[in-house]
């Protein structure tokens, strides 16, 4: 029996924590979709940038860990405005098909960019010795970074929840997913409103990014190598929800783990087998409006 | 008078030309990963292998060496059995060299055999690949080389009854898996649980499949991963998960301590005990030597690692070949000269196997150590001259 709660605890405590970095990336490319329907596939190439800034500044400046987080946060953030102005805004009305050719492109040219300045080979990163080893919290202990992965999502979804649901920007945003012609109809202006809130979502991708290197690295290939699970977590979850983006990365996170414990041949299988099953039960994602 | 003057200018002719004869051109054929993910790979073959030409041009005499360089970009094999078809018919190569994944030398062993090409094998380390082709000798290392002898040693003097092995799931991984559970499991070790830790191209989380071991408790738990963003994940994974204070060790093949990548881990990777047949801090005069040339050339934040060591004995092993032949290369020939053919290399002595054409080299015992500040590799042990397990024992392909 303590076996099994330590077994159930461990995949719940993990996926949590995996759960919460899917979420930080993800949740802006889902508002984004949602807010313009603009298929952003350069998403995680912001997130990469956000790696490679937090290091940057890290290693260039001596910042210590969180506040190189917070820089990369505003640097992605304020340069994928001028991305968002300069490329993007051109092809808000073209064909879906026209804004996955950009956005695919800038992908491989981030990725040729960052290697030609940083090299093909992984960044060299530490994490601040008291993020390291294992924090004691009272019937057990947790690795300290997964903990303190877990709380800075916990406070980005509690800032992000108020934001939306408490100001009048963030009722504006909703407005503008739910009806975007009602909306400017009533003198929103919805482009200055897609301006913010892709910053916004960059700017987290590249926290996001920040937080994923400790566990899984960071090359320039991660601006491709993880987009799959990005994409998915939009779809399960639905699009421009953040409610929606965070169930989403909440299950696939756990069941990711758990059918990695549990069954590792398995390997990735899971994820997708759970993927399937949600969109076919609900094709426009948990909290996704019907079409 | 006129007479007298032709027939010097005609003697002159002649020995130009006996001279021209003379001095052969041997073409090589270099097939490496110069560009995408791996060109790190490609880069220290090719800076050994230029090295070494550099270091000793002068032993040619009047033969001269010229390097054809093409890019294989990834392990899929296509592109590499392109180059050497290309190589092979239109430049005519002499010999081929490089290959640092294993199914690019897998798809090019026939061309090789075809077209009576000598083959250098620079890295591919799958055990059965030199049996693919008569005319393919290896200087790198096969997987079982590291894997099996660690299997002995982890149950003998490390202590180990009881191992869990967590690998990558692709070949290479598969071969280490392989040939550590038969090395521990013929010392009266068990091999708890092995576990598949997804693919070579995307860093997976780690957590759960280490969580899974810390939870089964083995004395030993060993450890193959692509060097890099892997490596450096599960020594961090390890270290977060407390499974050092749990009881259990971190062991794996040296591939994971790869000298490039050594500092990027971080402290928590000391005490981390690996098996290889080299590191840049072996303390040799020849690697002493190697080294400091390395760094002199390529500058001192660079360094050799197993597979700059692989281009440097490789261009050792043709340029013996060349000398051997005067020039004149065939491949029967050629493999003939390298059947049994010994050197002094950076990594210890070593010879190339005469009845696989594989390497033969000491496998040392690793322990990560920190060092004047940084990290280095202390070697506690070493076994003597391995052959490829693999092929001593005719496991699976290796039998045949």
């Amino acid at each position: 029996m303590d076996q099994l709660f330590n077994v159930a605890v461990s995949i719940l405590f993990d996926g949590l924590a995996y759960a919460m970095i899917l979420f930080i990336i993800s949740v802006g490319l889902s508002v984004t979709m949602g807010l313009m329907g603009f298929v952003n596939l350069a998403h995680g190439a912001f997130a990469m940038a956000g790696g490679y800034a937090t290091v940057s500044v890290m290693n260039g400046l001596g910042v210590p860990f969180p506040l190189a987080l917070v820089i990369a946060f505003f640097l992605v953030g304020a340069v994928s405005v001028l991305f968002e102005r300069v490329l993007y805004a051109r092809l808000y009305k073209a064909t879906e098909l026209d804004q996955v050719m950009l956005s695919i492109g800038l992908v491989f040219m981030a990725i040729a960019a960052f290697t030609f300045f940083y090299g093909p080979a992984p960044l060299t990163f530490q994490a601040p010795d008291y993020l390291k080893g294992q924090i004691d919290l009272g019937f057990r202990e947790f690795p300290t970074y997964r903990v303190f992965m877990i709380c800075v999502g916990l406070a980005m979804i509690a800032a992000l929840w108020f934001g939306f649901e408490r100001t009048s920007l963030g009722a504006q945003i909703r407005a503008a997913v739910d009806n975007r012609r009602m909306a400017q109809s009533l003198g929103i202006d919805v482009d200055r409103l897609f301006t913010l809130t892709f910053a916004l979502g960059s700017g987290l991708a590249a926290l996001g990014g920040g937080l994923a290197i400790e566990i899984v690295g960071m090359s320039p290939g991660f601006a491709i190598q993880y987009l799959v699970f990005f994409l998915i977590v939009v779809a399960v979850g639905g699009l421009g929800s953040i409610r929606g983006a965070f169930v989403a990365a909440l299950v696939l996170g756990i069941i990711d783990n758990a059918g990695k414990y549990l069954w590792p041949e398995g390997g990735a299988f899971f994820i997708y087998a759970v993927t399937i099953a949600l969109l076919l039960i609900k094709p426009a994602g948990l909290f996704g409006r019907q079409a | 008078m006129k007479n007298w003057k032709t027939t010097v200018l005609a003697g002159t002719a002649l020995l130009a030309w006996a001279a021209a004869a003379q001095a052969e051109t041997v073409k090589v054929g270099v097939v490496l990963t110069y560009s995408g993910g791996a060109a790190e790979f490609g880069q220290q073959v090719d800076r050994g292998m230029n090295l070494y030409m550099k270091k000793h041009a002068e032993e040619l005499g009047s033969n001269k060496i010229e390097l054809i360089k093409r890019d294989s970009k990834r392990p899929g094999g296509d592109i590499a059995k392109n180059a050497v078809q290309q190589l092979i018919t239109r430049d005519k190569v002499d010999m081929l060299a490089g290959f640092i994944f294993s199914p690019n030398a897998m798809a090019s062993a026939p061309l090789a055999t075809q077209g009576k090409v000598p083959m250098v094998i620079m890295n591919a380390g799958t055990a059965w690949i030199p049996s693919l082709s008569p005319y393919i000798a290896r200087v790198s290392f096969s997987m079982w080389q590291s894997g099996y002898p660690m299997g002995g040693y982890a149950a003998d003097k490390l202590g180990c009854k009881t191992a869990a092995v967590g690998y990558t799931d692709y070949p290479p991984g598969k071969d280490s898996l392989n040939a550590f559970k038969t090395g521990f499991e013929k010392a009266g070790g068990k091999v708890v649980d092995a576990v598949p830790m997804g693919g070579p191209r995307e860093v997976p989380d780690f957590t759960p499949f280490f969580q899974r071991i810390k939870d089964a408790g083995p004395d030993c738990l060993y450890v193959f991963v692509p060097a890099g963003n892997h490596a450096t994940a599960v020594v961090k994974t390890y270290n977060d998960l407390g499974m050092r204070d749990a009881g259990t060790m971190l062991i794996g093949p040296g591939d994971i301590t790869q000298d490039t990548k050594l500092q990027g881990m971080g402290d928590g990777a000391e005490g981390l005990i690996t098996m290889h047949h080299y590191s840049a801090d072996y303390d040799t005069p020849a690697n002493r030597e190697f080294v400091e040339a390395w760094k002199a050339e390529y500058g001192a934040d660079s360094t050799p690692d197993f597979m700059a060591v692989a281009g440097w004995d490789g261009m050792a092993a043709i340029f013996h070949v060349i000398k051997t032949m005067d020039g004149k290369i065939d491949a029967e020939g050629a493999i003939e000269a390298l059947k049994g053919w010994t050197y002094d290399s950076p990594r210890g002595p070593i010879m190339i196997d005469a009845e696989t054409r594989d390497i033969v080299h000491d496998e040392n015992v690793h322990k990560v150590i920190k060092k004047d500040g940084r990290l280095a590799i202390e070697v506690i042990d070493t076994i003597k001259q391995v052959k490829d397990p693999c092929k001593e024992l005719k496991v699976g392909k290796c039998g045949q």
